[in-house]
């Protein structure tokens, strides 16, 4: 675990776990002594070299860390106005993304804190299955709140959490995605917090968890930034990485926060198109309120009800983001832009057709992003992609989308 | 009539107050007006007023119910307001129950003037507590409302204290860690929470979550300055066939709760 001391200008110090505006704790006064404990745990783990070791072990012998990373010279080529890009290879680890490194981290605290059971929220189900996989490793018994909507689009990952001895509830209430997945876990929580964490899955909800998250996350874009400096001697010129609650865009953005030179790129779910109002674009379009216990921007109404967010992707079917995001755009360090279905869908075919990996459909809107953003800085450009997960559950859906199930194998068409 | 005066002539009367939810909007706006009415002819001394919300992480299934319903009917906050109107002409204090975000949107210092304006006596915040945010006391305090944060079995003394320092009118004591919803007993973590939240203040503490019939509530009466409702009331509107048999089956409902504050 990468314990440096946070960059400064992110955290302002009146009030614990503030990123500017954004940020703090607006939750029942019945889980702040579950998170005042999660963040006393976590402050004294880090401080603990026997806790870090044992999650470098982890990482190394369990996770498969450090991820490589990948030269996308054929799609770079064709697909991406000629940059050099360059893959940070998340898909690689152990459960098929970036979510592990959080979950192992979270896994362990749980130990540490004395805690034998274990919840969480899922969307794509990567984080569930994760959590899941850590739960099986450590003796934790694990329930996985999961959008009835989502368990039927991700039907793979609902089995393998299952096959791992987790329990899946279906979440029948509201839009039956991501976000009344994270409700139903918070009712759980509050109900049973004695025996219970709450292993969050992203930058978002109350403090400790954008930081928590963050700091577990933080290792690719430590690794991801030496690498890049050992392949090409220099810094990249951008950074891209696909964003619905952020952590693995936050996880590899922050080692680059402090180089100024390196741009950072936020791709969110555009859905049908940000003008259509069926996406999930919560900083490009939404306004700043408070949703799962922070303050940061959100898709909401007049009223402050919560609009429902729409995306081919479930991991970024979510109308929230981390409150850090929502600091990093005001602040103008990172730029976040929509990436619609048909555009992600098309980046990745390319991916797969040009580099033989099939990218999970969240990271693909970073791809799509990483081609827009080749086209915009020409060939000398060199493009760090967090390639954050893999396609083996997208499949399905992939198949769908480009009519694959067809008598007649049509390609490239719905 | 303000919460503290409701709590003062129950006091007087050697009973607890009764204190009784209902959501805005439910089975519609004027649906929930006219059950409100008739909980209050009924016996219930304060009336909390939800204001319908999205994402009501602390509600378990009864009320999650009744607000997606009301939120689907088109329920704003202006027509939380316009209950609240109503509500305060009968004569009993009217406290808003509602999450942050729909104040937040509003704008604290709004809803606080627009809330005054209505009649009404304060808001509950199940998902705001006093050190989370800087603009809902001061705007509060600017209109003369009532500030109800809540504790919880788990709270620290520490944090009681800080939590009953910036209530006005009353405290609300959550008697079992969980969401809301009728439970066949209220845990005995209560008892132990309204002692140790006495021990900080000389507000009334009013205990919810759970409490469903006349016998819990004389058992919480025992100790406790009220005794909060709410699911059990919105089960009544729920399981009605229409609403003027659920308007009935809340004033039923009311009646013996009345009686239950009242035996101690």
């Amino acid at each position: 675990m990468d314990t440096r001391p946070d960059s400064g200008h992110v955290l302002s110090a009146d009030r614990p776990g503030r990123f500017g505006p954004y940020g703090g704790r607006y939750v029942p006064e019945a889980l702040i002594a579950a998170l005042d404990e999660l963040d006393r745990e976590y402050a004294a783990a880090k401080q603990d070299p026997a806790f870090t070791a044992e999650l470098d072990h982890l990482l190394t012998t369990y996770t498969g860390r450090p991820t490589p990373i990948t030269e996308a010279a054929r799609f770079g080529a064709e697909a991406a106005g000629g940059a050099r890009v360059l893959l940070k290879r998340e898909d690689l680890n152990h459960t098929g993304s970036h979510k592990i490194n959080n979950v192992l981290g979270q896994a362990l605290l749980t130990k540490r804190i004395g805690k034998p059971r274990v919840i969480a929220e899922t969307g794509a189900g990567q984080h569930g299955v994760a959590t899941a996989t850590a739960a099986a490793l450590m003796g934790l018994e694990c329930v996985i709140y999961m959008g009835e909507e989502d368990t039927r689009r991700q039907a793979l990952n609902v089995a393998r959490m299952r096959l791992l001895g987790a329990t899946v509830v279906p979440v029948t209430t509201g839009s039956r995605t991501l976000k009344d997945a994270i409700n139903e876990a918070l009712r759980d929580w509050v109900t049973n917090v004695a025996t219970t964490n709450y292993v969050f899955g992203t930058v978002a909800g109350p403090h400790p968890f954008p930081t928590l998250v963050r700091d577990l996350q933080r290792i690719i874009g430590v690794e991801a930034r030496q690498q890049v400096l050992d392949l090409t001697g220099k810094l990249p010129d951008a950074v891209a990485a696909c964003v619905g609650g952020g952590s693995n865009a936050i996880g590899i953005f922050h080692a680059f926060i402090d180089d100024p030179e390196v741009a950072l790129y936020g791709f969110e779910a555009g859905g049908d198109g940000v003008a259509t109002g069926r996406h999930a674009a919560t900083i490009t379009a939404g306004s700043p309120g408070v949703l799962h216990g922070a303050r940061s921007y959100l898709l909401q109404d007049e009223m402050g009800q919560t609009i429902e967010s729409h995306s081919i992707s479930a991991g970024l079917d979510y109308p929230g983001v981390g409150p850090e995001h929502a600091w990093l755009k005001d602040s103008g360090r990172a730029t976040y832009e929509p990436v619609d279905d048909a555009d992600a869908m098309e980046a990745f075919r390319l991916l797969c057709r040009t580099e033989g990996i099939i990218p999970a459909i969240e990271s693909s809107h970073a791809l799509a992003g990483a081609r827009r953003l080749g086209e915009r800085l020409g060939p000398e450009a060199t493009i760090l992609v967090n390639l954050s997960g893999r396609g083996d559950k997208d499949v399905d859906t992939a198949a769908t989308w480009f009519g694959l199930m067809d008598d007649s194998e049509s390609e490239g068409g719905r | 009539m303000t919460t503290s005066v409701a709590f003062e002539k129950a006091r007087a009367e050697g009973r607890a107050a009764l204190v009784g939810y209902l959501p805005a909007g439910y089975p519609s706006v004027d649906g929930s007006i006219e059950a409100i009415r008739a909980m209050v002819e009924a016996g219930v001394d304060v009336v909390e007023v939800g204001l319908p919300y999205s994402d009501p992480l602390i509600d378990g299934p009864v009320i999650q119910t009744a607000v997606d319903a009301a939120l689907r009917a088109g329920t704003t906050t202006k027509d939380v307001l316009r209950v609240v109107e109503a509500v305060a002409a009968t004569g009993a204090p009217a406290v808003v129950m509602s999450y942050w975000n729909p104040l937040d949107r509003y704008g604290a210092a709004a809803f606080a003037r627009d809330l005054a304006a209505a009649g009404g006596s304060g808001v509950i915040t199940p998902d705001l507590t006093p050190d989370a945010d800087d603009t809902w006391i001061p705007a509060a305090r600017e209109h003369g409302l009532d500030t109800v944060f809540l504790v919880a079995p788990s709270s620290t003394e520490e944090r009681i204290a800080m939590t009953t320092a910036a209530c006005r009118g009353f405290v609300y004591a959550t008697s079992v860690m969980g969401v809301t919803g009728t439970r066949e007993q209220v845990g005995d973590a209560a008892a132990g929470l309204v002692a140790r939240t006495k021990a900080t203040t000389q507000l009334p503490v009013a205990v919810g979550l759970g409490v469903s019939n006349a016998a819990q509530a004389a058992e919480i009466a025992a100790y406790a300055d009220g005794v909060v409702v709410g699911s059990a009331f919105v089960r009544r509107l729920l399981e009605a066939p229409d609403p003027a048999a659920g308007v009935t089956a809340v004033a039923e409902l009311a009646a013996d709760l009345a009686g239950g504050v009242r035996t101690r």
